[in-house]
């Protein structure tokens, strides 16, 4: 009995110093949405319980192991006990109760994450490799997801290719983006500080998995009603235009505007250039081959770069989109 | 002594060959057809399969099957050749379950060490941001080996402690079905020749989860893991089927179930899964590899096809999976805590039924790897209940194990230390379970490190502590010798602490927002520092594991030579000399008369051996039932 006792004390005592070494340990980025507060708190009950049970246990045998150590030269058993019923139920129907508590616990902050606000800004999120395109009521397309602070936003999320996870983890909550016409997933989030974030693709969706992040930034009502006004009114500039259909068709997930090497040619200074084909051909950089390379991207390959533009793009854009994009082209010195 | 009388280099001869002839039959083939010939996959894939089955009939694996079918007779039980030296054995056809066993020991071993190495080369990638030194597909292609491979050498640890320890411990001869027995092992042999082939073409990106569409338009190399995941999982197949049989049948008289050694429920229960769910990767597998090469789409949104459907059947089994890694570990934790604490196993029948119970709720719960995956919503709900109510029986093993140690007398040789240290880990890892099966948390958690951490700790307390303990423990068994206690104890304290740096810090930037599978991650999220300390940690356990081999590979020819119970353990096996004889019991049939962990008991008698002059008591096995 007063080795129970010494354990009880100990235990109470581990339990104490594990959980408020857990509490001072910075476990999570900033929160910054609503939804964040159930989640965290949730997460923050769990590791009590986990602080608890870790410290019952280790406790127990360290105390074992020291207390109930073989002596030298005693080559005697231990005390025979083959079990004990009553504890055996205790310790299956305890545990019982505690999970069927916390699965009831993870249903309710589930539905409190979820609650749709009939007034929410719908914003369709279109993943593609590797790049994110987020899509406005009035038409508006962007590369970076602005977001009004304090009011709540239904993501409409999907995919054009493989699978991709929407996640920004200063948000705390992930939906996959799913190739398919019906899969259209929907994701709650009231974003609630401002301040500039990320989302990170968190399904392996190949080569540059690791780089399919796009900006993300919170910003007062009034500076984002401005934004997507002036997003609004369609460029009359056709560099201007080309930038958005750069962004809206995913182009700059894998061609770079600023000359950085990626999967695809960058498309600094490639305008008027005379470039290494895979067939070692040469070919020079013009209107016609810029049409023929989106249209047909397996035609004519530049050497060290793999067939892996959509080979569907040229069908969704129109013949003007094309030549915004081949001006934007152009315009990159 | 002539080189090609070891099956397996006749086997790997004969893969090579078989992989060559039928590249080009098919390449013939398909140019008589006027397809292009220039598309190797159609070509590569058949060459594989027909290389993978001319491997087993080069090794030998089925000589005797194709005798009998013939209408020859084969000899009931052959003795080893006796012109090859002693370990020449262990490189071809042996249908001696220990024998076998051994194989399926150092193979995992191997398949561990090349695992290991891969996660070496991309821990030191993740020291600083920024690519160093590997390419992202060379790094998406290693990660995902390190997945599958390890995962490869996980099974046939557990092939390797099931076959050598289940007749032995319930005291048969053999396997009940020793060909199949020695078939299930060398299978595994062209699978994963097979997987690590995929590194030599093109490699593939998907992680071991391989879900389309990305496995759809990976690389050549994504065939070569489909089809040597769908080998090796022939193996699982085959191999739970014997040990079901062997249990059920083959036990000594008197040997009922609830007085069978605790490891034999544990492997009887990993048997079961093994035999019911393997099925499922091999069939989600084969549908990608069938869409990419006939062209059917049943995961190709363009055609119909769904690509969550993949998910639901791949974690039907890969779930489940996770207890064919683990059950057997945990059985050798209960089985060696008695011999150690010299105390009874603490309430010996729930941990049995705890066992089974853990198979069969792990059916139950494979959509909590889906919850944020886009299928049905209220499909998520149900899902956390039975996932969390996997807790409750693993709670019973970890109470029990307690109560065991309370109040024994405790000795911590290595065997000791590592099943100590494998509840200590396992621990860890089940506690970092219940938020990733909590929906709400799991939001955040899924696809992180966090989730790296847990089911490393789940894998190396579940599996690779108890897989060490059992070999430090049964290696006098195997050879006569012991290994070296002072070697195996530097293998412990290097390995223990360094792992739990490891995965807690894996957990840490897990929670600060570092996604699972990336070859890179942003500096602004300031995550170098741990994840240079994580790799320190990682060459700090793989140093460990060289201690380990120099001692494995040591004490086999200069070992302190331990011929008799060197644990005193009241285990069947340990009552016989060591090595284990080739007939294990023959010549000393025991009738079970008592319990087997009565330790403390004065008197108390698990079994009695009988000796030449016993004749054997009705039913008992002698020779192998086939």
């Amino acid at each position: 009995m007063k080795h129970l006792i010494a354990v009880g004390i100990l235990v109470a005592l581990t339990t104490l110093g594990v959980a408020a070494g857990l509490r001072a340990l910075p476990l999570a980025p900033i929160a910054a949405s609503a939804q964040a507060g159930p989640i965290d708190a949730l997460f923050g009950l769990h590791l009590q319980v986990i602080a608890f049970l870790f410290s019952l246990i280790i406790v127990f045998m360290l105390y074992s192991l020291v207390v109930f150590r073989r002596k030298p030269g005693d080559a005697s058993d231990g005390k025979h006990i083959e079990g004990h019923t009553g504890i055996e139920v205790l310790w299956t129907i305890v545990p019982l109760g505690i999970v069927l508590y916390f699965a009831y616990l993870g249903a309710q902050t589930l539905a409190e994450i979820r609650r749709v606000d009939p007034q929410a800004l719908q914003v369709k999120v279109t993943a593609r490799q590797w790049a994110w395109t987020f899509e406005y009521p009035g038409d508006v397309t962007s590369g970076t997801l602005n977001l009004p602070v304090n009011r709540q936003v239904l993501l409409k999320i999907t995919s054009k290719d493989v699978i991709h996870s929407f996640w920004v983890p200063e948000f705390r909550v992930k939906q996959d983006a799913v190739p398919g016409d019906k899969m259209v997933k929907d994701l709650v989030i009231t974003p609630d500080r401002i301040g500039e974030y990320k989302v990170r693709c968190a399904e392996m969706c190949g080569t540059n998995h690791a780089y399919m992040e796009a900006p993300v930034a919170v910003m007062a009502t009034a500076q984002f009603d401005a934004w997507l006004k002036q997003e609004s009114e369609t460029p009359t500039d056709p560099v201007a235009r080309g930038r958005r259909w750069a962004t809206k068709f995913g182009c700059i997930g894998c061609h770079t505007l600023d000359g950085s090497k990626s999967v695809g040619p960058s498309w600094q200074g490639v305008y008027g250039k005379t470039e290494e084909m895979a067939d070692g051909s040469k070919v020079v950089v013009d209107d016609a081959y810029l049409i023929e390379a989106i249209t047909q991207p397996a035609a004519k390959l530049v050497k060290g770069y793999g067939n892996l533009m959509p080979a569907t793009i040229g069908a969704d854009l129109t013949a003007d989109q094309i030549q915004d994009l081949i001006a934007l082209i152009r315009s990159l010195k | 002594m002539n080189f090609f009388s070891l099956g397996l280099a006749r086997g790997i001869g004969a893969q090579i060959i078989g992989t060559a002839i039928g590249v080009a039959f098919m390449s013939i083939w398909r140019a008589a057809l006027g397809m292009p010939v220039n598309e190797m996959e159609p070509a590569a894939v058949f060459g594989g399969a027909v290389g993978a089955l001319a491997f087993m009939f080069g090794v030998g694996a089925l000589t005797d099957w194709t005798r009998i079918a013939f209408g020859h007779a084969v000899a009931e039980h052959p003795a080893a050749d006796p012109s090859q030296p002693t370990w020449a054995r262990y490189f071809g056809v042996s249908l001696d379950h220990k024998v076998i066993g051994i194989q399926y020991g150092i193979t995992s071993v191997l398949l561990l060490c090349l695992a290991g190495l891969f996660a070496l080369i991309f821990r030191a990638e993740l020291v600083e941001t920024g690519l160093q030194f590997l390419s992202p597909d060379l790094y998406n292609t290693l990660m995902s080996l390190h997945g599958i491979v390890m995962i490869a050498a996980i099974l046939t640890g557990v092939g390797a402690m099931s076959n050598y320890l289940v007749p032995l411990m319930i005291g048969a001869s053999d396997m009940a079905f020793p060909r199949l027995n020695a078939f299930a092992f060398w299978v595994n042999i062209p699978g994963a020749l097979l997987l690590l082939s995929s590194l030599f073409l093109g490699g593939f990106d998907t992680g071991w989860t391989g879900y389309p569409p990305l496995s759809a338009r990976a690389p050549l190399g994504m065939q070569f893991f489909f089809m040597g995941v769908y080998i090796v999982g022939l193996s699982s197949i085959l191999g739970g089927l014997n040990i079901i049989v062997t249990v059920l049948t083959m036990r000594a008289p008197g040997m009922t179930l609830f007085r069978m050694p605790i490891f034999v429920w544990a492997a009887f229960a990993t048997a079961l899964i093994q035999l019911t769910a393997t099925q499922l990767i091999g069939l989600s597998f084969m549908m990608v590899m069938f869409q990419r090469l006939f062209g059917m789409g049943f995961f190709d949104p363009a055609k119909g096809g769904n690509v969550i459907l993949f998910q639901h059947l791949f974690w039907f089994y890969s779930h489940p999976a996770v207890y064919v890694f683990i059950l057997p570990g945990l059985g050798i934790i209960s089985e060696l805590l008695p011999v150690f604490a010299r105390k009874p196993l603490f309430g010996y029948k729930w941990i049995a039924l705890s066992s089974l119970a853990i198979a069969l709720i792990g059916f139950f719960v494979w959509a909590h790897h889906m919850f944020t995956s886009g299928m049905e919503e209220y499909l998520r709900v149900p899902f956390m209940y039975s996932t969390l109510l996997v807790a409750v029986p693993t709670g019973v093993k970890f109470f029990s194990w307690i109560g065991t140690l309370w109040q024994g007398k405790i000795s911590t040789p290595t065997p000791m230390l590592f099943v100590l240290g494998g509840i200590v880990v396992f621990l860890l890892g089940g506690l970092s379970g219940p938020p990733n099966g909590t929906v709400a948390t799991d939001l955040q958690l899924h696809d992180t490190y966090w989730i790296v951490g847990h089911f490393h700790d789940t894998m190396f307390g579940g599996f690779v502590f108890p897989f060490f303990a059992a070999i430090y423990y049964w290696f006098p068994k195997m050879t006569g010798r012991r290994m070296n206690e002072t070697l195996g104890k530097l293998h412990f304290y290097l390995m223990t602490p360094a792992f739990f740096v490891m995965t807690l810090g894996q957990m840490f930037v897990g929670l600060q927002g570092m996604r699972r599978r990336i070859a890179d991650y942003d500096p602004a999220q300031g995550l170098s520092p741990t994840h240079l300390v994580v790799t320190v940690a990682a060459f700090l356990i793989a140093t460990s594991v060289l201690v380990f081999l120099f001692n494995l590979v040591h004490s086999v020819k200069s070992g302190e030579v331990a011929a008799g119970n060197l644990w005193a353990s009241r285990s069947p096996e340990w009552q016989i000399p060591s090595p284990a004889p080739e007939h294990n019991y023959a010549g000393r049939p025991f009738v079970v008369v008592g319990e087997p962990y009565d330790y403390g008991l004065p008197g108390a008698v698990y079994l009695q051996m009988g000796d030449a002059a016993t004749p054997l008591p009705p039913g008992h096995a002698a020779a192998p039932a086939e």
